[in-house]
């Protein structure tokens, strides 16, 4: 038992999970802990607002592996978290946000809490259906303990944010602080070791399987089972297609990997998950946006179930076999049990059929090239410039769809998108977290106009706190995913989507510090590209391209995976 | 919906404040219909039980129940079988009784339903009653026609049957 204040025990608890940075901006409730922060080990970041900080720890932590922290005051500083963590429980993001609260009591002892002080928000309130679990400190002894539970709870299981929420006097107060690491949470026992009977069906129907494959969605790199489904598809021969979060967790240019599938998923996952008779699902929630209509999207086939969330069971789907445990493990179960009663498959009708596929389809939408710049043309020619470690952040609209259709992931981790939240404005904040986490990497935000401008300012964050990142704007002038919905769905009557003047990005990113840079053709972008990698500043190219370019192939919503339009 | 019908869970949660606003709130936000629901004590000082009758097809329960599970601070959660188990609910009514006709027929129906006076004005009497839900409906039913002024009833709770027993370390 140590006595100090709770700024101090916050400090210390944080330290001791191993905290490196926390993005965040101060203010008058969280003044304690920034005072002890000054003389630590610990990282603060100043970004330029409170959603940039969140965003930048979720980039973090899906970069690294590692929880990502943020910090911000009470009431606004706190509320403008939201859409972060909102965004980190979305995608099972392991982002730890701390918040400063108005004082428990006043100096009179009357309660301030729930009096409406000054900049106060229910943020536990606000943000209950947003987080694993939140928690509000009561008494400064509470710190430590606090801390060691919001780890625990946000990097195990199916990950997810929690929220901490400090009122000014926990901070400031002195107690005797315990921290020893013995944490019982009683409500709390995720299941990571596969039902063996369960393990046993599944391996049946695998080895049974003419036509298997696999369907791999973020759980798979959450729990870091990349290796595992690697072995264990080249063991089946099975194909294997990616949700938008399991991008990167099988290498997209192996001759089994298909690409995504989903509304904007390829003609071959899409063509493939059809004709397969049963379907290994890792990690996955079956999303509207993943599996289209789901009558289509099951029919004629049987489907495994690993998720390490029981509630992720039978809640959009219902499965034949249904397996509750973490997917590095049962992977690996599965893989045991299939190789002592399989021979390595080599070649198959099925691999026959998935090349034949992946020939005729792989190639969406034919590219033409016209006077106008091709954003799919562009995206494959990134793929060839940046290194294979490289990290990708994509924004949210058409930028994001093209780059998942034409930029492939080779590894793991490398490829961050706003999957289940569809964030716009998540790409660049989150680009600064995943160069913090990993300042050895490239790292490159695809961009639109649209998303880019609504994070924009944490360029000075970039550029004060020496973070070197390029960003992409693939610059229509559009909020160009609604305007193609309302080409292709509205009868071209374009509400809202126009954004007219649009802000000269060179110009921007020079009045930032940063370096900006306009390019009209594909040579020009190979250049600036390379050029910006190599300068170690933040640089953002303005990409102009046609306002007319569409994101093919797309399944109109509601529809199958069969009933693809490709252009 | 066909197979839809009413269910009781019965959760054990960590007693302390926001348990309820995070129950509550997982309802709503998912869109599980709650019956009724009572939150009070257990035989453990730091644990609360909340029985919660929701309606539902068996899908929808399913959902409901791996869901609470989820909550941090939600324990333990059962599903009751509806033919195990002893559910009670209480209810207060006041009655208008102006007449003394009136005044003594409510006072028979109370006598039958076992059920008690506790307060008495000139033009009102208050009955408390206590069974399983249907008695209760029953007897509202009875007392319409004399005119219900005011009723609260607590909503169901209910223990399953027999010697088995949940316990928390």
């Amino acid at each position: 038992m140590t006595k100090m204040s709770g700024a101090q025990a916050l400090i210390e608890a944080l330290r001791r999970q191993n905290a490196k940075v926390i993005f965040g901006i101060i203010g008058g409730a969280t003044l304690p802990t920034y005072d002890v922060l000054l003389d630590s080990e610990i990282r603060h970041i100043l970004t330029r607002h409170e959603q940039c900080a969140a965003h930048a720890a979720d980039g973090y932590a899906r970069a690294s592996g590692k929880p990502g922290l943020c910090m911000a005051t009470s009431g606004p500083g706190a509320t403008n978290l939201v859409t972060g963590i909102a965004n980190a429980y979305m995608d099972s993001s392991p982002v730890i946000a701390l918040t400063g609260q108005v004082p428990t009591y006043t100096p009179n002892s009357s309660y301030m809490i729930g009096k409406d002080a000054f900049q106060e928000a229910d943020i536990i309130g606000i943000t209950t259906p947003i987080t694993k679990c939140n928690f509000q400190v009561k008494q400064a002894a509470d710190i430590p303990k606090t801390v060691r539970l919001a780890f625990r709870i946000a990097t195990t299981g199916r990950p997810g944010p929690v929220l901490i929420d400090l009122p000014k006097n926990t901070q400031a107060d002195t107690a005797e602080m315990d921290f020893s690491d013995d944490i019982e949470i009683r409500g709390y026992k995720p299941t990571y070791n596969p039902h063996p009977i369960q393990v046993k069906k599944a391996t049946e129907l695998l080895v049974g399987a003419e036509k298997p494959m696999i369907l791999a969605g973020g759980g798979v790199t959450s729990s870091n089972a990349c290796q595992e489904l690697f072995e264990l598809a080249e063991l089946l021969m099975a194909p294997v297609a990616t949700t938008l979060m399991g991008k990167g967790c099988f290498p997209e240019n192996h001759p089994l990997s298909i690409g995504n599938i989903g509304m904007h998923g390829t003609r071959a996952a899409n063509q493939l998950i059809l004709e397969t008779d049963v379907l290994l699902a890792v990690g996955t929630r079956f999303s509207d946006r993943s599996t289209g209509n789901l009558d289509r999207f099951c029919s004629g086939k049987k489907i495994i179930q690993i998720d390490i969330d029981t509630a992720e069971i039978g809640k959009n789907l219902d499965v034949e076999i249904p397996i509750v445990a973490d997917a590095k493990r049962t992977l690996k179960a599965i893989y045991e049990l299939i190789i002592k009663q399989l021979k390595k498959r080599k070649d198959s009708v099925w691999f026959k059929r998935v090349k034949e596929v992946k020939e005729q389809l792989l190639n969406n939408a034919p590219i033409e090239e016209g006077k106008n710049l091709k954003p799919q043309t562009l995206l494959k020619e990134l793929r060839k410039i940046l290194p294979e470690d490289a990290i990708v952040t994509t924004e949210v609209g058409q930028n994001q769809m093209w780059a998942a259709l034409y930029y492939k992931a080779l590894k793991p981790r490398t490829y961050i998108t706003s999957g289940g939240l569809g964030t716009m404005g998540f790409g660049f904040p989150a680009s600064l977290g995943a160069k913090v986490a990993c300042p050895d990497k490239i790292v490159l935000d695809i961009a639109g106009d649209g998303s880019f401008i609504m994070t924009e300012q944490d360029l000075a964050c970039s550029v004060e706190e020496n973070i070197p990142v390029t960003v992409m704007v693939l610059n229509n002038s559009m909020l160009g995913m609604v305007a193609q919905w309302q080409r292709l769905f509205y009868n071209r009557r374009y509400s809202a989507v126009k954004l007219g003047h649009v802000p000269d990005f060179v110009k921007l990113a020079e009045a930032y510090g940063a370096q900006g840079v306009r390019i009209g053709s594909l040579k020009e972008f190979s250049r600036a590209v390379r050029k910006a990698i190599k300068s170690e500043v933040t640089t953002v190219i303005d990409v102009p391209i046609s306002s007319e370019e569409d994101v093919f192939p797309i399944i109109p919503p509601g529809r199958g995976l069969d009933e693809m339009v490709v252009g | 919906m066909e197979n839809e019908r009413t269910h009781i869970i019965s959760a054990i949660v960590e007693n302390k404040p926001g348990v309820l606003y995070s129950v509550a709130n997982l309802f709503r936000r998912r869109g599980f219909n709650i019956e009724s629901i009572s939150v009070g004590p257990t035989e453990q000082e730091d644990l609360a039980r909340m029985t919660v009758t929701v309606k539902g097809d068996e899908k929808t329960i399913e959902q409901v129940v791996k869901q609470l599970n989820k909550l941090i601070d939600v324990v333990k959660v059962s599903r009751l079988d509806p033919a195990n188990v002893v559910t009670r609910e209480m209810a207060l009514i006041k009655v208008h009784v102006s007449e003394t006709k009136a005044r003594s027929d409510v006072m028979n129906y109370v006598d039958v339903f076992r059920g008690r006076i506790v307060d008495i004005s000139p033009e009102t009497l208050m009955v408390e009653i206590t069974g399983g839900s249907d008695k209760i409906d029953a007897f509202i039913d009875l007392m319409k026609p004399f005119g219900i002024k005011e009723l609260a009833r607590t909503g169901i709770t209910a223990l399953s049957r027999g010697s088995k027993s949940v316990k928390i370390e």
